[in-house]
């Protein structure tokens, strides 16, 4: 049997400008889960839970991430059976991943997302769905000064080139 | 501009689409004949005061009826589209 090796979407990962480091990362599996309108998930889902908006939901090495209206990407392992309760689909290959972190992290996401990325307002642990540049993109808080950030997978090249700009920007005003 | 999304909270005008009047969501029945259907399609009001918008908001695939002043630029309200008639 052929044995096919995963590879990344992004070429020169890592990079470290100034004092943050971009790293692309495997999420594994991605799926995502779409109820339909009424239907109980949560003994399907258990011990994971259907998360609220922003929220994401952790046990067992998988992450159930909200990612839109009334749908969640389940990360890091295949999903359970959920036929008549959701829509499921494989995005696996659909997304290019990669972390952004650092100690300027925020400095440099700030020139390109328009959340708001106070600490009191998007704390770690928390995802949102809002723009880098003029991508859609999912964005996952982990740390104070660390972020997961995913766009569409043809979106990639684009994604580093305005993240490298972005880093090349704030470490310039820091060597000021 | 900020826009309250439902579903998000407060988020910056960048990450939203104008789709035009709120009058879309009004589609009249099928046989309403071709003067409701001729306004609905076509003949806008364009208020100075209060009007009724309808936008999209993109990250989170939200339809919003926008309610907002013209002259005052103020927000009123900014309300869901699905499960209007629910
Ligand atoms: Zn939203």
């Amino acid at each position: 049997m052929i044995d096919l090796t995963t590879t990344t979407a992004f070429t020169g990962l890592p990079l470290t400008i100034g004092r943050v480091t971009l790293t692309a990362f495997d999420p594994g599996p991605v799926t995502s889960v779409a109820p339909y309108p009424g239907r109980d998930l949560s003994r399907a889902l258990a011990p994971l839970a259907f998360p609220q908006p922003g929220a994401i939901s952790e046990a067992a090495g998988l992450r159930l991430v909200w990612a839109g209206r009334d749908l969640a990407f389940l990360m890091g392992g295949p999903a359970p059976d959920l036929t008549g309760l959701a829509a499921t689909t494989d995005q696996t290959d659909g997304w290019a991943w990669l972390t952004l972190a650092g100690r300027d992290a925020v400095a440099v996401l700030a020139r390109l997302c328009p959340l708001d990325l106070r600490a009191a307002a998007f704390p770690p642990g928390r995802s949102a769905r809002s723009l880098v540049g003029h991508m859609q993109a999912i964005v996952i808080r982990t740390g104070p000064e660390a972020f997961e950030l995913a766009v569409f997978r043809s979106m990639a090249g684009s994604l580093l080139h305005d993240l490298t700009g972005a880093m090349r920007g704030v470490a310039a005003r820091r060597a000021l | 501009m900020r826009l309250s999304c439902p579903c998000c909270g407060p988020r910056d005008r960048r990450e939203f689409t104008y789709y035009g009047a709120a009058d879309y969501l009004d589609r009249p029945a099928p046989d309403a004949g071709l003067d409701a259907w001729d306004s609905y399609l076509h003949l806008r009001d364009n208020p100075a005061g209060p009007t009724r918008d309808l936008w999209y908001h993109d990250p989170c695939q939200s339809w919003l009826q926008v309610e907002r002043d013209t002259v005052t630029h103020a927000i009123h309200s900014v309300a869901p589209v699905a499960g209007r008639r629910a």
